[in-house]
């Protein structure tokens, strides 16, 4: 693809105490309270939380479908209130459902996009066949958008947020509904079309492996509030990994528990004859720690050791599992071991 | 205002696609107008005057034709409303007028499709065709179109995607609007209430113009009256219905 845009200084998003307020049974809730947010230019963000939490109210704010009852935010340099054309030229839009009409061909979809935003006829339909040559919807282009696939409906979705090039695109949980294959396929098309184009990407998600496998910086919301803000790295290696051991009977964990709490930051849990040991870079010194603990005669039966993951994050800030505020209940076996290999 | 005119243009085009492509739709959508014309066609009495009581009786369906087309229209907007394509529109550049108008205008289409058929249809009977008077009264037709069909898109953006009420107003307002707009049976004579009804239902004018105008006579008044109602139903319809569109996220 080729892109070309006029150079933009400055961040891409900024808020200062953007909020909105909803008003349902004359109880107002707060959907987002006081967010301040600096975005560069470039970068590829995910905004984490639970159904909710207020990702998508925010995401309705800056792509200007909703004003916010206070506060500011400017997309692009152009204010979200006061220069809304601005705003809506220069970002993507892949909103929850299907942007593409359900009556319509997928590529009369596309060029009527593009001429939404001022392309001739003749460069639309460029547009459009570039758009269906990367995406991959050679095939399907030229049917009726109700008789595609999720999968491919969701690619013409994509294609249609990208027609003008836009310097910042917005996705609003765009792998939700997708089979594992085709979430996947998804990630990789996300990667790939922010590498190549460099713009702003920002996404809301409420899947953890998603956060972490694609987003250079990881956003957690819950209550409408910014609980987090960094890359996912950073966020789990500041939790610490967790070993985990078993021992012959509740009188060795707990002389084992005294032992390992002399460790510097170390955060010790016993039940019965199991102990929980979360610490920076547990995994590296685990092959000490389990001499100590069998010169000190208290051999472990069993070792665990686990890379932290968003959703601990998550727990450790909140008290909850992001996992268990979910409604839709995911394939978890073996959660922390299988996170460790991606994560790392 | 550039941009305006592009943008309205744009969204009509994106409308009529679907119209072009499945032509047949357009027919099955009339299927109650010619249901009514098949069946009650042969129950009218003889015209006083010696006249085909087709020659009355048909400009009222084509009018029918026009009201029912244009009022469920706002169902394409629903469903766009409750797939996301809505969304992805407000989220583009193009003005939230031309959204509405755009849709609206593409009504007059479809209407004068279905006009052309019902003629087909009724002209080997015994109806004679007046075509200046029947391209005249697809004028107006037109102008009432457009402004039922923004009426309809704005019902439906009330309606924030909620089937049942869309279709309960529009079925609670279609068939008073018109049996008092004396499509089906003659309003004259009828109790005083419902000749103010009937006096105060625009349609009531439209449907009087068309008939003239169908017999090919053009007074003057009648026409006139049936310009301006027409005329009245697009200036309110667009109004409430841009309103709408502009409240819409």
């Amino acid at each position: 693809m080729t892109y070309h845009r006029q150079e933009l200084t400055g961040p891409a998003i900024v808020t200062r105490g953007l909020t909105r307020h909803f008003t349902s049974r004359k109880q107002t809730v707060e959907a987002v309270s006081g967010l301040d947010l600096e975005i560069g230019q470039g970068e590829l963000v995910a905004f984490l939380g639970p159904n909710g939490a207020g990702k998508s109210t925010t995401l309705r704010m800056l792509t200007t479908l909703i004003a916010p009852t206070s506060g500011s935010a400017s997309v692009a340099g152009h204010d979200v209130v006061t220069a809304q054309r601005d705003v809506r030229r220069a970002i993507g839009f892949v909103g929850q459902g299907n942007g593409a009409g359900h009556r319509q061909l997928g590529r009369d979809e596309l060029v009527s996009q593009g001429r939404a935003h001022g392309l001739s006829r003749a460069d639309a339909r460029r547009r459009a066949a570039e758009l269906v040559e990367e995406l991959d919807l050679t095939a399907v282009v030229d049917r009726k958008v109700s008789s595609l696939s999720g999968g491919q409906r969701r690619r013409l979705d994509i294609a249609m947020g990208l027609v003008h090039l836009p310097r910042v695109l917005f996705l609003d949980e765009p792998s939700t509904g997708l089979d594992p294959q085709n979430r996947a396929n998804l990630q990789e098309l996300i990667r790939r079309l922010h590498a190549e184009t460099g713009s702003t990407v920002v996404l809301t998600t409420h899947y953890l492996e998603e956060a972490d496998a694609l987003a250079g910086r990881v956003i957690v919301v819950d209550h409408g509030r910014v609980i987090a803000d960094d890359s996912a790295a950073r966020l789990k290696s500041g939790l610490g990994d967790l070993v985990r051991l078993a021992f012959g009977s509740p009188g060795d964990s707990a002389r084992a528990a005294a032992r390992l709490e002399r460790i510097p930051e170390a955060r010790v849990e016993v039940d019965d004859t199991s102990l929980d040991l979360r610490v920076k870079d547990g995994s590296a010194m685990v092959g000490d720690l389990l001499a100590d603990l069998a010169a000190d005669g208290v051999p472990p039966t069993r070792v665990e050791v686990a890379r932290p993951t968003l959703d601990d994050v998550f727990l450790d800030l909140t008290g909850r599992s992001l996992r268990e505020t979910q409604s839709t209940t995911e394939t978890t076996t073996g959660t922390t071991e299988i996170e460790s290999e991606v994560a790392a | 205002m550039s941009t305006f005119v592009a943008d309205t243009l744009n969204v009509m085009n994106r409308e009529l696609k679907p119209v072009w492509r499945e032509p047949m739709a357009v027919v099955f959508a009339m299927i109650q107008p010619l249901v009514f014309l098949g069946l009650f066609a042969p129950l009218l009495p003889e015209m006083a005057d010696g006249d085909s009581a087709l020659q009355w009786f048909v400009p009222g369906i084509v009018a029918m034709t026009a009201l029912m087309g244009a009022s469920f229209t706002g169902a394409n907007l629903m469903e766009e409303m409750q797939s996301g394509s809505h969304e992805r529109q407000l989220v583009s550049p193009l003005g939230r007028p031309a959204l509405l108008v755009g849709r609206a205008l593409k009504e007059v289409v479809p209407m004068l499709m279905q006009v052309a058929i019902i003629v087909a249809v009724v002209t080997p009977f015994s109806f004679d065709l007046h075509l200046g008077g029947v391209l005249v009264a697809a004028l107006v037709l037109s102008v009432f179109s457009v402004g039922v069909g923004a009426l309809s898109f704005a019902l439906a953006l009330a309606s924030k995607g909620q089937d049942w009420m869309f279709w309960t107003v529009q079925q609670t307002l279609l068939f008073p609007t018109l049996l008092t707009a004396g499509v089906l049976l003659p309003v004259e004579g009828a109790p005083r209430w419902l000749e103010v009804v009937s006096n105060l239902n625009p349609m009531t004018y439209v449907v009087d113009a068309v008939r003239a105008l169908f017999a090919g006579t053009f007074p003057a008044d009648v026409v006139l009256r049936g310009v301006l109602g027409a005329g009245v139903v697009a200036a309110v319809g667009l109004v409430v219905g841009v309103r709408a569109m502009r409240r819409s996220s």
